[in-house]
């Protein structure tokens, strides 16, 4: 099947600044416009601009909107507070065992309607946007909530790095700076972001402090231009997935295809907290594939995930054997150079006796063995980080 | 200097004086790749076939082939080129040389593009 990528609000803006365009989950993304490098260290350094406009934006609102995503998802909902957003992951009963991962999500609970009805954003990868919607859809109840694919009439911008949040702010009134700049980790708040209706949250997916910031996608240019034009002087550059993901895999963060995929153990790759199987009160919460998760946290993992690092900048891949003793024991889910470190690093899953031994490790990279060790992760976390 | 000829696989060739023909990566190729961060030649001696696998070049992003543009036997190596990467990127058509292949018929490289077929190539 070939079908004509999808254009997010900026993809003209990409295609005119040097983007290096590909076709990424059926969308037509920058990989990066000047170096992979560069774009990654500015970033840590100063401001990353981001568009992650491909990412799935579904909206679920009604009176039963709270309760039915409870019924859904592995996290708590009911007690999600205006303002908050929290990771989840959005599982089906299906499959032979019972639980079938079908993506990793953010869910955010945005201010009530008017006339108090609650109102939720939920965030979804763009490869496993289709079958969400799908399955969300398909367990609609006949009354009492609603659901939008809002993805394409909007656009989301990432803005990270240490100066990120000080740049969006200088584009908002004092009010709403005000309360950008107080957001903790993990709260959304409204604001007009040079002049725009905005959803504001303190999130993203690099390891650094920033926001991530929806708007209407007839003026995503306009507002990605003005938080560009404000952050170019502070260091800003505007940076393509390749250092999305080489930021991601040294903040240790799991990218759902590599080192979570439908058959996933999530207590195996230290995704147990986005699992609540018990409501405060400890009794079970019921939710799809509840019984296959509540047997996979009382078993023992045969493979866990972990970080290994290397001496050289070359980097093994998605799929390079880790051995030990001659004995294959674990699979490399990302590597890359971590610019950061300026040394190649890599997460895979290995079996469990492993990560607590001192074994000699080794990974095939394109059939050349290469010595690795065992490195905690995450890789890079930034300076002053809570927690 | 001698004319270079190159491979629609981004390789470039040059025949030197007494028979051989140093090899490297286009200037296109080079920036196309960005951040590289690992590159493999073969050992002196090793015998190649035009298109066939030579080495190994890596970005941050992808591992690429190098391919060999002609057929032959690698008579030498820039062996300090792997530990100083930039140089490709600096001088690709001169410090950036790769290898030195003696040809097996030095034919060959008169089925490779000139230089303003390999430039309409890249353009296109």
């Amino acid at each position: 099947m070939s079908t004509t990528p999808l254009r997010t609000p900026l993809a003209a803006w990409h295609e005119s600044h040097g983007g290096r365009m590909v076709d990424f989950a059926g969308w037509w993304m920058p990989v990066q416009y000047s170096s992979i490098v560069d774009e990654h260290l500015a970033t840590r350094h100063a401001i990353g601009l981001f568009d992650v406009s491909h990412m799935g934006r579904l909206a679920i609102e009604g009176p039963a909107a709270r309760d039915w995503l409870e019924s859904l998802l592995t996290r708590r909902v009911s007690d999600i507070a205006v303002g908050q957003a929290r990771y989840t992951l959005v599982t089906s009963d299906e499959g032979l065992d019972g639980l079938t991962i079908l993506d990793d999500a953010l869910v955010t609970r945005e201010t009530d309607a008017a006339d108090g009805t609650p109102r939720f954003a939920m965030v979804v990868n763009a490869s496993n946007r289709a079958r969400v919607v799908a399955w969300l859809r398909s367990r609609l109840p006949a009354t009492g909530v609603s659901f939008a694919d809002r993805t394409a009439e909007t656009a989301m911008i990432a803005v990270q790095g240490p100066l990120a949040v000080a740049t969006v702010c200088v584009l908002c009134g004092d009010d709403d700076a005000g309360r950008i700049s107080g957001l903790a980790n993990y709260r959304a708040t409204r604001a007009f972001v040079a002049g725009q209706p905005a959803a504001v949250s303190r999130t993203g997916y690099t390891g650094e402090d920033g926001v991530e910031v929806v708007v209407a996608a007839a003026v995503a240019e306009d507002v990605w231009q003005a938080i560009h034009d404000a952050g170019v002087p502070r260091g800003l550059a505007a940076c393509g997935l390749g250092a999305r993901d080489t930021l991601r895999l040294e903040a240790g963060m799991p990218l759902y295809g590599h080192e979570l995929v439908a058959e996933s153990d999530p207590f195996a790759i230290g995704l147990g907290l986005a699992v609540n199987l018990e409501d405060p009160a400890g009794n079970p919460r019921p939710f799809p594939g509840r019984e296959a998760l509540a047997r996979l946290r009382a078993a023992q993992p045969a493979r866990v995930r972990v970080g290994l690092a290397f001496d050289s900048k070359r980097a093994a891949r998605e799929g390079s054997p880790v051995v030990a003793g001659g004995r294959v024991v674990g699979t490399v889910t990302s590597g890359s150079l971590a610019p950061s470190l300026g040394h190649a690093v890599a997460m895979a899953l290995v079996d469990r006796d492993v990560s607590a031994s001192t074994a000699a490790l080794e990974v095939l990279v394109r059939d050349t063995p290469q010595a690795a060790r065992l490195l905690p992760l995450p890789f890079y976390k930034r300076p002053g980080a809570r927690g | 200097m001698a004319e270079l000829k190159f491979a629609k696989s981004h390789e470039w060739v040059r025949p030197e004086t007494g028979g051989l023909a140093t090899v490297g990566i286009s200037k296109y190729a080079v920036e196309a790749l960005t951040d590289l961060v690992f590159m493999q030649l073969p050992p002196v001696g090793k015998k190649v076939k035009a298109g066939e696998s030579l080495g190994e070049i890596e970005s941050v992003k992808a591992v690429s082939d190098i391919y060999a543009p002609v057929s032959g036997e690698v008579v030498e190596v820039n062996a300090a080129l792997p530990n100083q990467l930039d140089t490709l990127g600096a001088d690709p058509y001169g410090a950036g040389w790769l290898v030195r292949i003696k040809p097996d018929d030095p034919a060959e490289l008169a089925g490779l593009l000139d230089q303003a077929a390999y430039d309409a190539l890249v353009k296109s």
